[in-house]
């Protein structure tokens, strides 16, 4: 299929969105200006202000002059991408593939799309005629190339929709700034007395380059298709994506309840023809005064149940804001992996850690707190007590060596170890009482001491001797000492953990 | 004739029983604990499986102890498979001890709950779940409601639940199946051995439903739970506590 680009250029972007916030503006006569070396320079003027001789790059204190009236904003840089990125995200209801153009354009893949709206006319109509209620006046155009489509849209005076395979015709009687070419080139053209493209056209191209430069070969074969230009979007489509426009805006929770399972049962069955199950999935919503929203939700195993995911989903459901109503919604499937079809054993009366029911609580449970606090423990290999655990999330992943069992370790492990008052008689005993939170506690039995010595690799300090510790009551510590017996009763003893 | 007698006696203790509310144990789930003699305390003399189990402790060594008694357990209710699930908001318990007790730590998904009124929400989905075999739950305070809610969740789904309150501060009356405390005592080594031997508690079972309440002494011995018949003992160890 022939490739077709839209290009829409937003011709007063921000004047026109301070139309839109303060209506009592429209048709007065404002600009925008913005500090530049010592001066404030217009960045954007309306068309009344332009009416008076006001143009951008002019400073204000002249256009003061010509027109007293005018009312100066002040503008921030990098406020009309902001606002071309809300605008490119709204475009995405007519292409998925949006494309911003700095600094007042967006760039369309409308290739395959405009027969949902009934033509390429119709589509680029209803696009201007649904911005112009919003208060945006644009000027669009389609045509074969990316090229074709900014110049005609900027420059042509009629014919914004260049038919298949016309766009050279449509690029000879527009002005060189058309190509999107850079000011000192423009100039140059203009004292050559080049002032529309098809004066220069049938020129070679070893011509142009030697007497304008590579860019302008670059931007005349772009504009006739001879180079190939890429689109680059400013979101990624999702082959599995599930679109549901609704005929009224609707806010009710049940309205949109039932929009999510429509969506979900859409794609899970496309999921489940091409056995898959879905790993990751995002629902947006997209409302009527231009705000969306998304909730994400992840699965630990790959799944294509409707109720499940629903569930899933219902656990955040309570996120959507409605406000004034909700007019689209889809459902994007932004990670799949094949699905184990293998059937479950009947027989076996519980499967283990990675059966389908326990990935689908563990779901659930992620939704609700977070993916980050359900953990595995793997045998490590490490001697240091804090890091013979080793956490991981992966449900499926098997341990490579064994838990070790030769050396008792506590069933409780604080922490971080508790700074104890202890007692010790001579270098390698035991303490024979210590004191924790306020109680003391006298030694009976002790075993010990484990000298483990510390990691040095990864970090510094000293080594620690454990012991096991009963007190009179029977109840069981793990103590240890941080570095070596001192003579000068300056040993650091901790309490670490509970033995059963 | 005395038979006869027996036979009509035990029927009735069956009868007695299925009317006070007691559901035994579907066929093929494993009640052997190897507990020995306290499994005379339960109803029918097998311990209980798919209800709640309340453990009540004051103090970390006690949790310690209740931890490792708990462990003891779960490592026989895993025999027959499936997952056992860990939910705790301040957990203490160190995965590496678990294989002492038995219970392999990389089958247990411990899960971290960052915030505590959530800990009774994904305890209470999964006892709901079939595919889990065990959930044990650390928790302070646990209302009659909350219970209630646990229990009824278990008598659907079968799955056995340990609600271990550490530091609770009321003892409040709840729909749990059985109520326990576990206690380190004074290990006991042969004389003259010096060192800490295997782990010894003192077990009250403070109450059970349909069955009579005790104390124990059990010492985890050999991967196994080991009754030391020695009353001086626990009276000892109860001077001490």
């Amino acid at each position: 299929m022939p490739k077709r680009y839209a290009s829409i250029w937003f011709r007063h972007l921000l004047t026109d969105w301070k139309a839109i916030r303060q209506p009592s503006l429209r048709g007065t006569a404002y600009v925008f200006a913005e500090p530049d070396h010592g001066r404030m320079l217009i960045t954007a003027a309306t068309e009344k202000a332009r009416g008076y001789g006001v143009i951008e790059g002019m400073t204000v204190a002249d256009a003061r002059v010509i027109a007293p009236d005018l009312e100066v904003f002040d503008g921030k840089p990098g406020h009309n991408i902001k606002l071309l990125t809300g605008l490119a995200e709204w475009c995405q209801r007519y292409t998925p593939l949006v494309q911003l153009d700095p600094p007042d354009g967006l760039l369309l893949d409308v290739t395959g799309c405009t027969h949902l709206k009934g033509g390429e006319k119709a589509y680029l109509k209803e696009i201007a005629d649904r911005l112009k209620t919003i208060g945006y006046t644009i000027r669009p155009a389609i045509a074969d190339t990316i090229g074709a489509a900014w110049g005609v849209a900027r420059c042509a005076i009629s014919g914004l929709i260049v038919p298949e395979g016309m766009h050279r015709n449509a690029l000879m009687p527009l002005p060189p700034y058309a190509l999107r070419l850079p000011v000192d080139q423009l100039q140059r053209l203009r004292n050559l007395g080049l002032h529309t493209i098809s004066t220069f056209i049938y020129m070679p191209d070893t011509v142009i380059r030697r007497r304008f430069g590579k860019s302008m070969v670059l931007r005349l074969h772009q504009a006739l298709g001879q180079e190939v230009e890429y689109l680059f979007p400013i979101k990624e489509p999702v082959p599995f994506t599930e679109r549901l426009e609704c005929l009224e805006p609707v806010k009710t929770r049940s309205a949109i309840e039932t929009g999510l399972t429509d969506l979900l049962e859409r794609l899970c069955k496309r999921l489940y023809q091409e056995g898959l199950g879905l790993r990751s999935a995002t629902f947006t919503w997209y409302r009527i005064d231009g705000k969306s929203g998304n909730i994400t939700i992840g699965t630990n195993q790959s799944n294509n149940r409707v109720e499940h995911l629903f569930k899933l989903f219902f656990i955040k459901l309570d996120n959507v804001a409605p406000g004034l109503g909700i007019e689209l919604f889809t459902l994007a499937a932004t990670k799949t992996e094949p699905i184990s079809d293998k059937q479950s054993e009947l027989w076996a009366a519980k499967g283990g850690t990675d059966s389908s029911e326990v990935a689908e609580l563990l779901d659930r449970i992620a939704g609700r707190i977070g993916n980050a606090y359900i953990n595995r423990y793997l045998p490590g290999e490490h001697y240091w007590p804090e890091r013979t655990p080793q956490k991981d999330t992966d449900l499926k992943k098997a341990a490579e060596s064994e838990w070790r069992t030769d050396k008792p370790r506590p069933i409780q492990l604080l922490d971080k170890p508790e700074r104890i008052q202890a007692m010790a008689l001579t270098p390698d005993y035991p303490p024979k009482q210590f004191t924790w939170k306020g109680q003391q506690h006298i030694i009976v039995g002790a075993d010990g001491p484990e000298r483990i010595e510390r990691e040095w690799w990864l970090e510094p300090g000293e080594h620690r001797d454990y012991y096991i510790a009963e007190d009179e009551a029977g109840r069981r510590y793990w103590l240890f000492r941080s570095g070596h017996y001192n003579a000068d009763n300056n040993q650091h003893w901790y309490l670490h953990g509970f033995f059963a | 004739m005395s038979r006869t007698r027996e036979a009509i006696i035990d029927k009735l203790k069956q009868d007695i029983l299925r009317w006070e509310g007691f559901r035994p144990s579907p066929a093929g789930t494993n009640n052997d604990m190897g507990l020995g003699p306290l499994a005379e305390a339960f109803p029918g003399g097998m311990f209980p499986t798919g209800v709640i189990h309340e453990f009540i402790s004051q103090s970390p060594e006690d949790t310690a102890a209740s931890g490792g008694f708990i462990a003891g357990l779960v490592q026989k209710l895993l025999i027959t498979g499936g997952a056992c699930l860990w939910v705790s908001y301040t957990r203490r318990i160190y995965p590496p001890a678990l294989k002492l007790f038995g219970v392999n730590p990389d089958q247990v998904v411990f899960v971290d709950v960052p915030l505590q009124k959530d800990v009774l929400w994904v305890t209470e989905e999964a006892l709901k779940c079939e595919g889990v075999a065990t959930v044990i739950c650390e928790t302070k305070d646990l209302s009659f409601t909350e219970s209630q809610r646990l229990q009824l969740a278990v008598e659907k789904s079968h799955v056995t639940g340990f609600i271990l309150r550490k530091d609770a501060t009321k003892i409040n009356t709840t729909a749990c199946v059985t109520r326990w405390q576990v206690r380190p005592v004074r290990s006991k080594l042969r004389r003259g051995m010096p060192g800490v031997g295997v782990p010894r508690w003192q077990v009250d079972l403070l109450k059970v439903r349909n069955g009579k309440p005790g104390h124990w002494i059990i010492e985890w011995t050999n991967q196994n739970f080991k009754t030391v018949y020695a009353p001086e003992i626990a009276e000892q160890a109860r001077r001490y506590a």
